[in-house]
């Protein structure tokens, strides 16, 4: 069963390869929420008004950034174990969460923060100016302008990653590439199970997309509703 | 005389090198109307900036009724204010902006409210009912549930100013507001800002260009040029028989 496609292989490893999706959908959350949790712990640490901890904190977003997720996944499962005193063994479902959420938090963390810059100054001024407090100020007019513009940008993030929750199989984590590579190695026959998980992932990245183009859309135009009369107020936001 | 509800004492302010305020001495009393002038640069806009704690002062006092708005006792030493005491005395003292700055994702009634129930804890009712008396002051009672994005310019300016109204501050500050104005959409916004003169009680500080307005509304004119205060009196005194030469070439090129 060598080289040829083959239609029986094709629907004997299907259902095989399918028992992976519940793992390669809920990775994919999990990594998500992690990251989206973790972007904010990023978004506050930058915020704080000490110049020397920003240079820091920069610097290890930007560390993180420009190491390969591999790299760190391998890190995490293979040589966090070895570090004297906070070393500890992960399995390898909660490794991938870790390397690949904590990878992504940082994209995540710049998406918050260029919401919240995006919010005009004149914001903070009014709000002030109506005497709120500073958490009211970022409950009720900060965030709720910063916030909805990124969902777009959040929605992008989610497929990124999506495709890269693969690299999970690599210490162990059986989504469906793990199963169509189990798979291929027992029956010699790589052609058709790969080609299931590339169907799957086509499945459920390319319908995703199309909604998150829509929900952009929508974000654009949420304010313009019907005409906007004589809005020519010379570059003022309001 | 009653006591000053404002008072600057020997304030500076300078942003980086640049000394833009140099010493300003000021008093404002409970229901006076003042106008300041002056070239732009000349710091018109820092000085009520810093009265709404959007910029402190580099030295100097700002004293708001009894109170000194920028430092604080703590053990017998003045040390700067912290955000509660800022919070604490902020709330006599309203702002009206030059672009507005309404909050875009309510609609002008939430924009009047929100501040009120919020900070003021009023109950929704009553925030509500005053909301809307306002917005029908200023002439907009039949657009409550319209967006800030569906406005003109003049209509956002005059919501900005009965959100700031309900607020019931006993000094209202107003930043150029008919600056970033088309110039037909200017008359209806200072024709609400003399509705609001006429009402009395409330001290209002305008920093304008609007000279005949200024001369209409005001008690006081301020005339700032490169960081002090250069004349000051009536408005007639000021606009009309100041000898001051560079307040002289400032106004002609309004009068022209």
């Amino acid at each position: 069963m060598n080289g040829n496609w083959s239609w029986d292989t094709f629907s004997e490893a299907f259902p095989i390869v399918l028992e992976g999706i519940w793992i390669t959908i809920g990775l994919t959350i999990a990594c998500y929420l992690f990251a989206l949790i973790f972007g904010f712990v990023w978004t506050f640490l930058r915020r704080v008004p000490f110049k020397p901890f920003n240079w820091v904190v920069t610097w290890v977003m930007e560390f993180i950034r420009s190491t390969p997720p591999l790299v760190q996944l391998f890190f995490i499962f293979y040589a966090w174990p070895m570090v004297p005193v906070v070393g500890m063994a992960l399995d390898p479902f909660t490794s991938a969460v870790l390397g690949l959420g904590i990878h992504f938090s940082t994209y995540i963390g710049e998406v918050y923060r260029s919401g919240i810059d995006g919010v005009d100054k004149g914001q903070w001024e009014a709000s002030t100016a109506l005497n709120f407090s500073t958490r009211q100020k970022w409950m009720k007019i900060i965030l709720p302008q910063a916030i909805p513009p990124t969902i777009p940008m959040l929605g992008n993030y989610l497929i990124i990653m999506f495709k890269e929750v693969p690299l999970a199989s690599t210490i162990g984590v059986v989504g469906i590439l793990h199963m169509a590579n189990s798979y291929g190695a027992q029956h010699w026959a790589y052609l058709e199970p790969l080609t299931i998980v590339a169907i799957l992932f086509l499945i459920l990245s390319y319908p995703s997309a199309i909604l998150i183009k829509k929900l952009e859309i929508k974000m654009n135009t949420r304010f313009d509703k019907k005409a906007v009369l004589n809005g020519s107020s010379k570059g003022a936001v309001s | 005389m009653s006591e000053p509800i404002v008072k600057f004492q020997d304030v500076h302010k300078s942003f980086g090198d640049v000394k833009v305020l140099k010493g300003i001495d000021l008093e404002i009393k409970p229901a006076e109307k003042v106008a300041v002038i002056g070239p732009s640069g000349s710091g018109k806009t820092t000085i009520i900036r810093m009265l709404m704690t959007l910029e402190e002062p580099t030295a100097g006092d700002i004293i708001v009724g009894d109170q000194n708005l920028w430092k604080m006792e703590k053990n017998g030493n003045m040390i700067e204010a912290n955000d509660k005491h800022l919070r604490e005395i902020r709330g006599d003292i309203g702002m009206v902006f030059q672009h507005f700055n309404l909050f875009p994702h309510m609609t002008i009634l939430e924009n009047c409210m929100t501040a009120p129930i919020h900070v003021k804890k009023e109950s929704k009712e009553s925030a509500r009912k005053h909301s809307i008396e306002m917005l029908e002051k200023v002439g907009l009672g039949d657009k409550l549930d319209n967006y800030p994005s569906q406005l003109s310019g003049g209509q956002k300016q005059r919501v900005a100013m009965a959100r700031a109204l309900v607020m019931r501050p006993k000094v209202m500050l107003f930043d150029e507001v008919t600056s970033a104005l088309d110039p037909e959409l200017v008359g209806e916004v200072l024709e609400v800002i003399r509705d609001i003169a006429k009402d009395g009680e409330m001290a209002m500080i305008l920093v304008t260009h609007e000279m005949d307005f200024a001369l209409d509304v005001a008690d006081k004119v301020l005339f700032l040029d490169e960081g002090v205060i250069a004349e000051q009196g009536t408005a007639s005194d000021v606009i009309e028989h100041s000898k001051n030469e560079r307040l002289q070439s400032f106004l002609k090129r309004f009068r022209s």
